[in-house]
C-alpha cells in the first residue's frame, strides 16, 4: 500500500462502509466497499442525499440522520431562546453520545465537534460531554487535531476542557492518521508544560510525540528547570528518560528501582470505546505503545552491577558516533539524520524499509530478545557486530555457568532461562553461535551431564558446522565419555540431539549447494571436505549406538532412538540433495532385523525402503550426469546394501536366511533346539510377527481350536499380508512393495 | 514491498561465506575459536615465560603517575574489547560519566551533561604503559571530590581510581577488527559501588563486559616463582605464602614467610640459567618449599590451597586483589596479568 493512497483513504468519509457493515475490520475490504458505493453514485458523507436515505430506512439510518442534524445544530451554535434550548441541546447531545459510543464518529464529525468544543460556544459542561464522546469510527484526521490545537491558543476554553482535550489526545493518539503536522507544533505543546494543571497530561502527550529531532539542549534545560521546580514527578521522569534515550550526550537519568506508573491512566474514560475502535480497524492500527520504560520492567534485584537482567535492554547507541562530530563528513550527517532508532522498530516491513540505516543497540546482547534484530543479524555481514555479540555472549555464558561456581546452584533457574533464550535465538536463525561453540569447548569437560541437561544437549545440536575430525577431540570424544557412563535416558537424549545436529548440518549444506551453480575448484574441495565431515559424524553416531546397544543389553527403547537417527541418514540424497549415502553398521542392522518388537522391524523396513529409493535415484543421476562422486557411491555401498537386502528378504520372505556367508554355525541352532531354523524366519514365524500370525488366524476362523501356521499360504498369504499392513506396519508394506516381486510368493 | 535491492542481504550468502571461512580460517572470529580450541586441548603446551626484565617502561612514562599506581591494592577485572572507544574523546567521556554517576546516585533526578557537580571525573592516558608499540595506550579514570573551599587544594581527594591496560596483548589484538580497542586488564581501587557504576557505564557505552579476575593457585605459584626470580636491589618485604586449609566451621590459614634472599637462593638452585621459567621449575620450586615445611611441621601443604603470595615485587591474592611494590618490574607483572585476563575472555 503506498502512502499517498492511504492518506486519501483516511481522509475520505467512512460512512458508507459503516452502514453496510459495522463489523468491518479489514481496511482493504473496506475500500472495496467504498469504491462500490461510490460507483453507485452515492454522494459523500456529511451531505447524504435524501434519495439515498430513503432507500435504506433502517434504525441505524435514522440515527445517522438525526446525528447529522445534531452535528449541524452544534456547528451553528446555541440559539438564544432559552427555554427550548436546553431541551434541544440535551436531545442532540444524547444523539451524538449514542452514535459515538455505538459506532464511533466519522473524521468530519469529529472535526466539526472538536471545533465546537474548543471554540467555547457552549458551556464547559457541554464541552466536556462532547469531548468524552469523541470516539472515532476508525481514524481521526490530523488536520482536525491541528485545528483544535489552534483554538487552544485563542484561549476561549477553560482549564478543565484543556485537560480533557489532552487526555483525549493521549487516549486517541494511535488513531490519528498522521503526526507530522502535529509534530511541527512540538514547541507549542512543550510551552504548555508551564501550566501546572496541564503539565502531567502534556508530558504524557509529549512522551508519545517526541522524536529524536525534537530533543534539543534548550528543551533539556527547560525540563531540568521544571524538575527543579516540581521535584521528582513520575510523568517528568518518563519524559526525561525518553530525552535521555534520544540524547544521552545531553542528559543522564537513572530511574528508581521500584516499578512505577509514570502516567495516570488518561485512557480510562474511553477504555471500552478504545477496544471497540481497535477491533474495528484491527489490521492497520499499530499496537498501543507500551508506556512502561525499559529497564524497570525486569529487575530480579539480585544482580550486582551487570545491569538488571542477563540480557541487556535495547538502547540506541547514539553517543559513540556523536563524539566525532567535528570530523564528520556531510554524508555522515545525512546518514545520521536518517538513522532509524531500534526502539522504534516494531514491525517487519519497518525493518525492510530501514535496513540500510538502522541504528544498532548500544549493547549487542539485546538482539537476543528481539526477533526483528535477529533477522538483521542474520543477513548483515558486519564482522564487528558479530564480534560484539560473540564477546558478550561468551562472557555471560562463562560467568553464569553454574557448574563453574562452587555451591551456587540457586542461580540454576536463571541460567536455564538464559540458555533457553539463546537456544530460541539459534532456532530462529537456524544457525549456532560461535560463542556457544566456544562455551561447549570450555564447559563440556566440566559438565556433570545432569545440570541443564536438555539445554546443554540442545546447544550441542546447534554446534556450527565444522570439520568433524578437527572438533572431535573437544566435543565428541568428551561427549562419548559421558555417554557411555550415563543412564539409558541420557543416551537416548544424546542420540536425539545428534540427530538434530545432523539435520542442522544437512540443512545448512543443502542451502549451500543450491547457491553454488558454478563449479569452482576451491569450492569443490570445500564441498568434499564438508561431505567428509558429515560422513564422519554419521560414522561416529554409528559407533556410539553399536556400543550403547551392547551396554544396554540391546534395549528396544534405545534402538528406537538409533533407528530414528538412521531415518534421517537414509534420506540424505533425496531430502537434502546431497550426494551421500551411508548405511548402518551390521551391529544395528541385525539387531533390528531379529528384534522381538514389531515396530522396530517396521522401522527397519521403512529405512531399507528409503535406502533403496535413494540409491536408485543416485544411480540414475549418475548415469545421466556421467559424473561420479568418489566419496559417496562406491560400489561397496551398493554391495553392502544388497547384502542387507538379501538377508532381509531371506528372513521375511523366502525363509532362507543367511545363505551367503555363514554367519551362524548350524550346530548352534541344533543346540538351542531350532533345527529347522531355516523355515523359522519369515513373515509368519519371525518372532516380531508371530503374534500377528496367530491373531490373524484366530480372526479368520474363530472356531478353530488349534492354529496351524502352515495354513497361511497362497491366497491366504496375501490376505495375511493385507492384515499386517492394516495393523499399521506401513514400513513393511513399503519395503515389500518396492523390494519383493510377487512372483515369489512361497 | 518496496523495490529494495535485496541482493546484499540474503542470509544464504552469509551461510556460504561462513562455510568458506571455516576452511580458509581467516576471519577474526575463526581465529578466536582456534585459540579457544588450543586452550582446551588435552595436553596444554608446556608454557615458558620470560622472567620480568628490569624496567621495560617506555621512556615517555610519567613517573608521577607510575608512582601513583604502586603500593595500592587493586582489584582485577578482565574486560572484553571496547567498541568504538576513541582516545580523542576522553574529555566528553569525563562529562558523560560524571553525569551518569550523578544520575545514578540520586535515582530519578535527571542531570544535565556538563553540569557542575560536587565531584569530578578525569580520564587521562598513561603514556608509556605498554609492552610493545602495538599495545593500545593505557588510560586512567579518577573520581575526585571537589573541596567546598575554592582557595585550597582545588583537586580534592581521590575517591576512586581505575585503569585499563594491555601489556603484550598480541594474541588478543590479532583477533579483533579496528573498531575495537583491546584493554583486557582493568584494575580498580575504591568503593565497590563506584566500580559497579563505572563498569556499568563502560558496558553500556562501549558494549564491553567486565568479569572479576580471580587468580587460581596454579597461577599464584607461577607468580611466586617469577617474582622470586626478579633481581631486587633491596628487599622491602619478606616473601610470604598463605595457604588455606578448608575445614569447618572456620577455615585455617597457614602463613609461611621466608627471607627473600633465601627464596632467591632456592630459586637459583632450581632454575637453569636460560632467562625463561618453565613449568617444571615452578613445580620444583613449590615442591621444595612444601617439603621443607613438611620436615618441620609434618603438614602437607600440597593438600591445602595456596591463596596469597607476597614478594618484594608484588603481592597477589586468589580473590583477584593485587599490590605492586616494585617500580622496576611493573610492566613484567602487568604482562602476566594481561595474559591471565586474555585467557579469561577467550
Amino acid at each position: 500500500m503506498s502512502p499517498q493512497k492511504r492518506v486519501k483513504n483516511s481522509q475520505t468519509p467512512k460512512r458508507t462502509s459503516r452502514r453496510s457493515n459495522s463489523y468491518q475490520t479489514n481496511l482493504l475490504a473496506w475500500r472495496q466497499k467504498e469504491d462500490l458505493s461510490n460507483s453507485k453514485g452515492i454522494s459523500k458523507n456529511g451531505q447524504n442525499s435524501p434519495v439515498e436515505d430513503f432507500e435504506h430506512a433502517d434504525v441505524d439510518e435514522q440515527a445517522e440522520d438525526t446525528l447529522q442534524i445534531a452535528v449541524r445544530y452544534f456547528e451553528k451554535g446555541p440559539f438564544k431562546t432559552s427555554r427550548s434550548k436546553d431541551k434541544t441541546l440535551e436531545k442532540h447531545l444524547k444523539t451524538v453520545e449514542n452514535v459515538a459510543w455505538k459506532n464511533g464518529l466519522a473524521p468530519e464529525e469529529i472535526d466539526i465537534l472538536l471545533n465546537v468544543t474548543l471554540s467555547g460556544k457552549f458551556g464547559s459542561a457541554v464541552n466536556s460531554r462532547i469531548l468524552r464522546c469523541m470516539i472515532p469510527a476508525t481514524l481521526i484526521s490530523e488536520d482536525s487535531v491541528v485545528k483544535a490545537v489552534s483554538w487552544l491558543c485563542v484561549g476561549k476554553c477553560c482549564g478543565s476542557t484543556k485537560v480533557l482535550f489532552y487526555r483525549w489526545l493521549v487516549a486517541m493518539f494511535d488513531f490519528i492518521d498522521h503526526k507530522e503536522k502535529i509534530n511541527l507544533l512540538y514547541g507549542f505543546f512543550f510551552a504548555s508544560l508551564q501550566d501546572d494543571a496541564l503539565c502531567p497530561y502534556v508530558c504524557h502527550f509529549l512522551y508519545l510525540l517526541t522524536k529524536k529531532e525534537n530533543v534539543k539542549p534548550f528543551r533539556v534545560r527547560k525540563l531540568l528547570d521544571l524538575q527543579a521546580k516540581m521535584g521528582k514527578q513520575p510523568y517528568l521522569h518518563a519524559l526525561l528518560s525518553l530525552y535521555k534515550f534520544f540524547a544521552p550526550t545531553l542528559i543522564s537519568i537513572s530511574l528508581p528501582v521500584k516499578k512505577k506508573i509514570y502516567f495516570k491512566n488518561s485512557e480510562n474514560l474511553w477504555k471500552t470505546a478504545l477496544v471497540a475502535v481497535r477491533q474495528r480497524n484491527q489490521g492497520p492500527s499499530p499496537e498501543p505503545l507500551k508506556l512502561m520504560l525499559g529497564p524497570d520492567n525486569v529487575r530480579p534485584g539480585k544482580r550486582k552491577w551487570n545491569s538488571h537482567s542477563l540480557i541487556p535492554v535495547l538502547n540506541s547507541s547514539s553517543h559513540s558516533k556523536e563524539y566525532e562530530t567535528k570530523g564528520m563528513s556531510l554524508s555522515d550527517y545525512l546518514s545520521r539524520n536518517r538513522a532509524f532508532p531500534v526502539d522504534q522498530l516494531k514491525t517487519f516491513p519497518q525493518l525492510l524499509q530501514n535496513i540500510h540505516c538502522l541504528e544498532l543497540p548500544s549493547q549487542m546482547g539485546a538482539v537476543l530478545n528481539s526477533s526483528l534484530l535477529l533477522h538483521y543479524i542474520n543477513c548483515v555481514r558486519d564482522e564487528s557486530l558479530l564480534l560484539r555479540l560473540y564477546h558478550w555472549l561468551s562472557q555471560t555464558l562463562q560467568e553464569e555457568c553454574i557448574w563453574y561456581k562452587v555451591n551456587n546452584y540457586e542461580c540454576e533457574k536463571e541460567f536455564t532461562n538464559f540458555l533457553d533464550t539463546v537456544i530460541k535465538a539459534e532456532c530462529f536463525l537456524q544457525e549456532g553461535f560461535y560463542s556457544c561453540e566456544a562455551f561447549l569447548y570450555k564447559s563440556l569437560p566440566l559438565w556433570d551431564g545432569f545440570c541443564c541437561q536438555s539445554q546443554f544437549l540442545q546447544l550441542v545440536s546447534w554446534f556450527p558446522f565444522s570439520s568433524f575430525s578437527e572438533v572431535k577431540p573437544f566435543i565428541f570424544d568428551r561427549l562419548a565419555q559421558l555417554f557411555f557412563t550415563s543412564t539409558i535416558y541420557f543416551k537416548c537424549s544424546v542420540l536425539e540431539n545428534l540427530k538434530e545436529l545432523l539435520q542442522n548440518w544437512l540443512l545448512g549444506l543443502s542451502m549451500d549447494i543450491h547457491m553454488k551453480t558454478v563449479t569452482d575448484s576451491s569450492l569443490e574441495t570445500t564441498f568434499s571436505g564438508s561431505m567428509q565431515s558429515v560422513f564422519e559424524l554419521i560414522h561416529y553416531v554409528g559407533w556410539l549406538s553399536t556400543n550403547a546397544l551392547r551396554l544396554e543389553s540391546n534395549s528396544t527403547f534405545l534402538l528406537h532412538f538409533v533407528l530414528d537417527f538412521y531415518e534421517k541418514v537414509c534420506d540424505i540424497y533425496m531430502n537434502y540433495n546431497l550426494p551421500l549415502v551411508v548405511l548402518f553398521p551390521p551391529g544395528i542392522f541385525y539387531l533390528s532385523l531379529l528384534s522381538l518388537d514389531s515396530s522396530i522391524l517396521n522401522q527397519l523396513c521403512y529405512i531399507m525402503h528409503r535406502y533403496r529409493n535413494n540409491l536408485t535415484a543416485a544411480k540414475k543421476n549418475e548415469l545421466v550426469l556421467k559424473t561420479k562422486s568418489e566419496f559417496i557411491f562406491s560400489s561397496k555401498t551398493y554391495q553392502e546394501y544388497n547384502h542387507y537386502l538379501t538377508a532381509m528378504v531371506g528372513c521375511l520372505w523366502t525363509s532362507k536366511p543367511f545363505q551367503k556367508g555363514s554367519y551362524f554355525d548350524p550346530e548352534v541352532f541344533k543346540k538351542i533346539g531350532i533345527a529347522k531354523y531355516k523355515t523359522s524366519l519369515n513373515l509368519i514365524h519371525h518372532p516380531a510377527l508371530l503374534s500377528y500370525a496367530v491373531s490373524f488366524l484366530l480372526k479368520e476362523c474363530p472356531e478353530e481350536r488349534t492354529v496351524n501356521m502352515s495354513s497361511i499360504r497362497g491366497k491366504k498369504w496375501n490376505k495375511y499380508m493385507d492384515y499386517l499392513f492394516s495393523e499399521g506396519l506401513q514400513g513393511l508394506q513399503l519395503f515389500i512393495q518396492s523390494s519383493i516381486h510377487h512372483s515369489s510368493v512361497p | 514491498m518496496d523495490s529494495h535491492d535485496t541482493s546484499e542481504w540474503t542470509p544464504r550468502q552469509r551461510a556460504s561465506s561462513r562455510l568458506n571461512d571455516h576452511f580458509i580460517g581467516a576471519t577474526p572470529l575463526q581465529k578466536r575459536l582456534e585459540s579457544v580450541r588450543k586452550q582446551t586441548s588435552f595436553v596444554p603446551p608446556s608454557p615458558q615465560r620470560k622472567i620480568p626484565q628490569c624496567s621495560q617502561l617506555q621512556e615517555d612514562a610519567d613517573p608521577q603517575k607510575v608512582a601513583f599506581l604502586l603500593h595500592k591494592q587493586w582489584t582485577l577485572y578482565s574486560l572484553t574489547p571496547l567498541y568504538k572507544f576513541s582516545y580523542t574523546s576522553l574529555k566528553e567521556y569525563s562529562k558523560l560519566l560524571s553525569a551518569f554517576i550523578a544520575a545514578e546516585k540520586q535515582k530519578g533526578l535527571a542531570v544535565e551533561v556538563g553540569e557542575d557537580l560536587n565531584f569530578k571525573v578525569i580520564f587521562s592516558t598513561l603514556l608509556g604503559m605498554k609492552g610493545t608499540q602495538r599495545d593500545p595506550d593505557a588510560f586512567l579514570v579518577q573520581i575526585l571530590s571537589k573541596s567546598q573551599l575554592p582557595s585550597e587544594n582545588r583537586e580534592g581527594k581521590v575517591l576512586w581510581t581505575g585503569w585499563f591496560c594491555c601489556i603484550f596483548g598480541d594474541s588478543l589484538l590479532e583477533t579483533v577488527s579496528e573498531d575495537f580497542t583491546c584493554l583486557p586488564l582493568f584494575l580498580a581501587n575504591g568503593a565497590e559501588t563506584n566500580t559497579a557504576l563505572i563498569g556499568t557505564w563502560f558496558q553500556q557505552t562501549f558494549d564491553c563486559h567486565f568479569s572479576p579476575l580471580a587468580i587460581n593457585a596454579f597461577n599464584l605459584s607461577w607468580m611466586a616463582a617469577m617474582w622470586t626470580a626478579c633481581k631486587v636491589d633491596h628487599y622491602v618485604a619478606t616473601t610470604e605464602f598463605l595457604w588455606s586449609v578448608p575445614c569447618s566451621p572456620q577455615s585455617l590459614d597457614i602463613s609461611y614467610a621466608i627471607h627473600p634472599e633465601d627464596a632467591k637462593a632456592l630459586w637459583d638452585s632450581v632454575h637453569k640459567a636460560t632467562g625463561e621459567v618453565t613449568q617444571e621449575e615452578v613445580d620444583l620450586f613449590m615442591d621444595c618449599l612444601c617439603s621443607h615445611f613438611y620436615r618441620h611441621f609434618k603438614i602437607h601443604l600440597s593438600a591445602t590451597r595456596l591463596v596469597r603470595v607476597s614478594t618484594s615485587v608484588a603481592s597477589a591474592h586468589t580473590n583477584g586483589k593485587i599490590k605492586i611494590l616494585c617500580h622496576k618490574y611493573l610492566i613484567g607483572v602487568l604482562a602476566y596479568l594481561t595474559e591471565l585476563a586474555i585467557f579469561q575472555i577467550e
